[in-house]
């Protein structure tokens, strides 16, 4: 199948959702492309909408009335024939073409049987979003350990609770929802390990000051976590995880100023599940290759670098959302909103009315942008926190390797950053491309200051030459 | 929330609620856990839940590769589990 439209959005999160719904209202042709069964992305995850009924999940969000209202206007462009929503698309690759930009896709509604899709639109829009950030510890490649995100996503796209007894550690406001959801659904939350000093936020009182709705959020969390009897230990670290085929011991530790586990301080803790997060990767992959400008995202990562446009350095390239540093939905959602008024801009697209007003937007990303970098520096990764590894634990979940062997790659063999660490080890060569271990790699033999960038993948999900072949694409535009 | 439909895994049947994915069904369950790595025989199931970490590749209908967390369950599907599935 190949598509043409003014518009090609990539990820129906809340930048996408609200990038598709502005641009629509101004009167372009877009088509809204997203892996997921339903919009929302992984704020706003929702079973498909055959399954609302059989597995409730709208007590679990936060901004619900924003999603329902962008899914209507969504749903009202698709009666009129101006808006494609692909759901189950995988993008794999987009390329840069005479006219604009090639998104090539997976139709994969029937996994495992996979179908071609390529679109075409002078106008390209990623929204692709963030994945949890990871650093190992001892055991935690034992079953029972997922990400903090993971156990979000089971509950809100699958209604399934992961474990009875959940320990959740990491650092940032993103444990707090999640404990507060578990919690919610009945699993006992033992412990939440915050890395971070209780006092940090309150070194940025001004961004705090600005953004009451945060203030909100918080406070409601915090009503559901204490009405859980749920504890929230800052300074605090999980170190270690222990079990027989399944996680059951977790280790836990108070961590000094350094963020290195306090001799005697270690406990041991009783638990079937344990949740992990440390803020979040911005999810570069299609940007990447299409060779747009990165800068420092303040958090110890790189993302997009924008306009106050969200144009991105390369023309006809937008970007919204955790792609340009992670940030929350509601920054996302106005980032949306202001890049789908730079295209309507861009591509000249005549005014329609109520949809030229990006200085209130501009305002509100200003605001959101602000909260975010206070956020970062509230929740820094702990500097030592390397401190905890063995040299025989995992640190590249698909490839074995080890702590020990990337020590050993910068000692011996002077690498000095990630993409010679995976050469000499294998550490990010395996499935996942090294978005798990990559993070950590970069810690354990980059300069401390420096941000990581992860390595450009031309193939973001892996396809088949089959479906490839069976595509039918030209290897030129015949239009 | 009841179950009305089911695929298989390693041919016994397991239930799933229509628009949960295979690893939501799985771990609903109470399995976290369904392949092991070739190199040091470790177990993996789900861990990051949204399609990037490949911890939770499994065999469905003859096809390996596929993503747990990412691929809709349906009644009758063929999903096998163990080694092999990550090479």
């Amino acid at each position: 199948m190949s598509e043409s439209a003014d518009l090609v959005v990539v990820g129906a999160g809340p930048a996408g959702m609200a990038a598709a719904a502005t641009a629509l209202d101004g009167g372009l042709r877009v088509v809204l492309i997203d892996s997921g069964a339903a919009p929302g992305g992984q704020f706003w995850r929702h079973p498909p909408l055959s399954a609302r009924e059989a597995v409730p999940t709208a007590d679990l969000h936060h901004g619900l009335s924003t999603y329902r209202a962008l899914c209507a206007t969504l749903s009202a462009h698709e009666g009129t024939g101006r808006l494609t929503l692909l759901l189950n698309h995988h993008v794999w690759t987009t390329a840069r073409e005479e006219d604009g930009f090639a998104v090539h896709a997976m139709d994969r509604g029937r996994a495992p049987e996979e179908r071609a899709v390529v679109l075409r639109a002078p106008a390209l829009l990623v929204a692709t979003g963030a994945y949890d950030r990871q650093l190992p510890f001892p055991g935690w490649d034992l079953p029972g350990v997922l990400t903090a995100g993971g156990l979000q996503s089971l509950l809100k796209g699958g209604g399934v609770v992961a474990g009875s007894r959940v320990v959740l550690g990491g650092t940032g406001p993103f444990l707090l929802p999640v404990a507060a959801a578990l919690a919610a659904r009945g699993a006992k939350v033992v412990a939440v390990c915050e890395a971070a000093a209780p006092s940090a936020w309150l070194r940025h009182p001004a961004a705090l000051l600005r953004n009451p709705a945060k203030w909100a959020e918080g406070a409601r969390y915090a009503g559901t976590l204490a009405r859980h009897r749920v504890p929230v230990r800052t300074r605090t670290a999980i170190v270690g995880a222990e079990g027989e085929g399944r996680v059951a011991v977790v280790r836990t530790a108070a961590l000094d100023a350094a963020g290195r586990p306090l001799p005697g301080t270690e406990r041991r803790i009783e638990a079937d599940t344990v949740g992990v997060g440390w803020g979040f990767v911005p999810q570069l992959d299609l940007l990447l290759p299409l060779g747009c400008d990165l800068a420092d995202a303040g958090d110890g990562t790189m993302a997009a670098a924008v306009d106050d446009g969200q144009r991105t350095t390369v023309p006809g390239l937008y970007t919204a959302g955790e792609t340009c540093g992670v940030g929350g939905a509601a920054l996302a959602v106005s980032e949306g909103r202001v890049a789908a008024v730079s295209v309507l801009t861009d591509l000249s697209a005549p005014a329609r009315p109520g949809t030229r007003r990006p200085a209130a937007e501009r305002r509100a990303v200003a605001r959101h942008r602000a909260f975010a970098r206070a956020m970062a520096q509230a929740h820094p990764l702990p500097p030592a926190w390397p401190a905890w590894l063995t040299d025989d634990t995992p640190v590249c979940r698909c490839e074995e390797v080890t702590a020990g062997a990337v020590r050993a790659a910068r000692a011996d063999d002077a690498a000095a950053d990630h993409r010679q660490v995976k050469q000499l080890t294998r550490a990010g060569m395996g499935w996942c491309q090294g978005r798990m271990c990559g993070p950590a790699v970069h810690c354990l033999v980059s300069a401390r200051d420096q941000p990581y960038a992860p390595t450009e993948r031309l193939i973001a999900t892996p396809v088949t030459l089959g479906a490839l072949a069976d595509s039918g694409e030209p290897t030129t535009d015949p239009s | 929330m009841t179950a009305v439909t089911a695929f298989t895994v390693d041919g016994e049947p397991l239930p799933f609620v229509p628009g949960q994915t295979l690893a939501a069904a799985l771990v609903a369950s109470g399995r976290v856990a369904w392949r092991t790595t070739r190199g040091g025989q470790r177990p993996r199931g789900i861990f990051c839940g949204i399609g990037v970490c490949y911890d939770c590749l499994v065999t469905v209908d003859g096809t390996g590769g596929q993503r747990a967390c990412l691929v809709q369950a349906r009644a009758g599907m063929a999903v096998t589990t163990g080694e092999g599935d990550d090479e």
